[in-house]
């Protein structure tokens, strides 16, 4: 191994990269969407700003519909849904194919997430490039079930008829509507962490993108050992 | 005054727009200006909104695959809203009111017995009751009894071209709307009368609504006075606006 190849470990498979960026969009037209169907008729007594909503302009669907652009914002949520669930299921065919989601998220013990909780707490939890901790990996296989429990609910509201088992599985079209919405806030929760810790620690953003970080030096140690 | 004022304001948003589009474009799409997407005009755009629209086309076929005959969940009368909610494009003052005794029900299309219907006639055909869930496009839903005519023996009554693509409703206050055939079809879908076991209040529909519960609110046409069978896609009032048309549930 020459000196060039040791200053740098290959973190990020290329196909969790691309996966990942492209979600980056899916989550952006399902979120900004969502918001403005959740605006037509609000479950609870509050309404997303239009102005961080998707849909086209709400003035001039206004003067030429009669309504405040949820016509735009649905068009762009059932165009979405393709996005986000053709990119979801690559990136979990490859992560369960290639053995990703076992190597980067398991093994996984509730003992090990509370040591590191603590650790974080005190400001001792290292963040080492594409080896996660115990809260990591928590977090990461929790924002994925709120992946797959938004598209189970997602399809649950949207055919309550043909999918009736999926509907009444998730409580009936009002629950799993409930359930829709707070999937959602679980995930825009995660995404506000998610990218604080990015701001934090900005050395992950690049890797991210070219799937390379600098090497440590036990892990150059560890290269060279394998 | 105000509309020139108007006018030169509006201008000025598009030119801004038009700036600020150029600005986005040099930038990229990087990371800052993928969240700048929220919120954009996007939808502006002819071409963005030609790919929505052949999307929202596209997602019509994969629905008409995915209907079958099933039945839709029925619920307990008890489950049954008697204070149904009110749903129009406008507000319930402006509700038409039909004069019963004079109504009459247009036929045209690919219809063997194009005669117009008296309401005395149509209520002399076999009706049926159902409690089924109201599915509104804005999120909504309420469950409902309705009771009618099972649209599909109507349609055999008035010799309809079983095989044509499409049935369209005209209604008496300029709403229009449009159904494919098997939906037309489905065993729960009536030509509804009454709702809560009551002849339709005006603001309900009076004196013919369409209940069609495999599909969303819209797609149920109130205060009918015209249908059609064709093989031209007909469209309807919320439709060509952007929603759905397929919009089964």
């Amino acid at each position: 191994m020459s000196a060039d190849e040791r200053r740098y470990v290959k973190v990020h498979p290329a196909a969790v990269r691309v996966t990942h960026w492209i979600n980056v969009v899916a989550m952006a037209i399902m979120i900004g969407s969502g918001w403005r169907i959740w605006n037509s008729s609000p479950i609870f007594d509050f309404s997303f700003p239009v102005a961080i909503t998707i849909g086209g302009d709400p003035a001039a669907s206004q003067d030429v519909h009669n309504e405040l652009g949820l016509a735009g914002a649905l068009q762009w949520h059932f165009a979405g849904m393709w996005l986000l669930a053709i990119n979801g299921l690559i990136y979990f065919v490859y992560g369960i194919w290639s053995g990703h989601f076992r190597r980067a998220l398991f093994p996984l013990s509730p003992a090990a997430f509370i040591r590191d909780v603590l650790a974080a707490l005190t400001f001792r939890l290292p963040h080492r490039l594409g080896v996660y901790n115990a809260v990591q990996k928590t977090l990461y296989l929790g924002v994925l079930l709120a992946g797959v429990v938004m598209v189970l609910t997602g399809l649950a509201i949207w055919k309550p008829g043909q999918f009736q088992e999926l509907a009444f599985l998730f409580g009936g079209f009002d629950t799993a509507r409930l359930i829709h919405f707070l999937g959602m806030a679980a995930i825009v929760l995660f995404l506000f962490v998610h990218v604080t810790l990015v701001i934090i620690v900005p050395k992950t953003l690049p890797t991210m993108i070219t799937g390379h970080a600098p090497a440590h030096r036990d892990e150059t140690l560890q290269e060279n050992a394998a | 005054m105000s509309a020139l004022a108007d006018s030169k304001n509006v201008l000025r948003q598009g030119v801004v727009r038009t700036i600020e589009r150029r600005a986005f474009l040099k930038q990229g799409l990087s990371l800052g200006a993928l969240t700048l997407l929220t919120g954009c005009d996007v939808t502006d755009q002819d071409s963005v909104q030609t790919a929505l629209n052949a999307i929202s086309r596209w997602n019509d076929r994969v629905q008409a695959a995915l209907f079958s005959n099933r039945l839709m969940p029925t619920y307990p009368e008890s489950a049954a809203v008697k204070d149904f909610r009110f749903n129009a494009y406008y507000g319930e003052d402006a509700v038409p009111k039909i004069e019963g005794a004079t109504f009459k029900l247009g036929l045209s299309g690919l219809i063997d017995n194009r005669k117009p219907w008296t309401l005395a006639e149509l209520y002399a055909l076999p009706q049926t009751s159902q409690v089924t869930r109201h599915v509104c496009v804005e999120g909504w839903s309420m469950i409902g009894k309705w009771s009618g005519v099972p649209f599909r023996t109507f349609l055999e009554r008035i010799g309809a071209d079983l095989t044509a693509k499409y049935v369209g409703f005209e209604c008496a206050d300029g709403y229009y709307s449009s159904i494919d055939m098997a939906s037309a079809l489905h065993p729960q879908t009536l030509l509804t009368f009454k709702i809560s076991d009551e002849i339709l209040a005006p603001k309900y529909g009076y004196p013919l609504k369409l209940r069609i519960p495999t599909k969303l609110g819209f797609k149920n046409p109130k205060w009918i006075t015209a249908m059609y069978v064709t093989n031209r896609f007909p469209g309807g009032f919320w439709e060509d606006r952007g929603y759905n048309w397929f919009a089964g549930i």
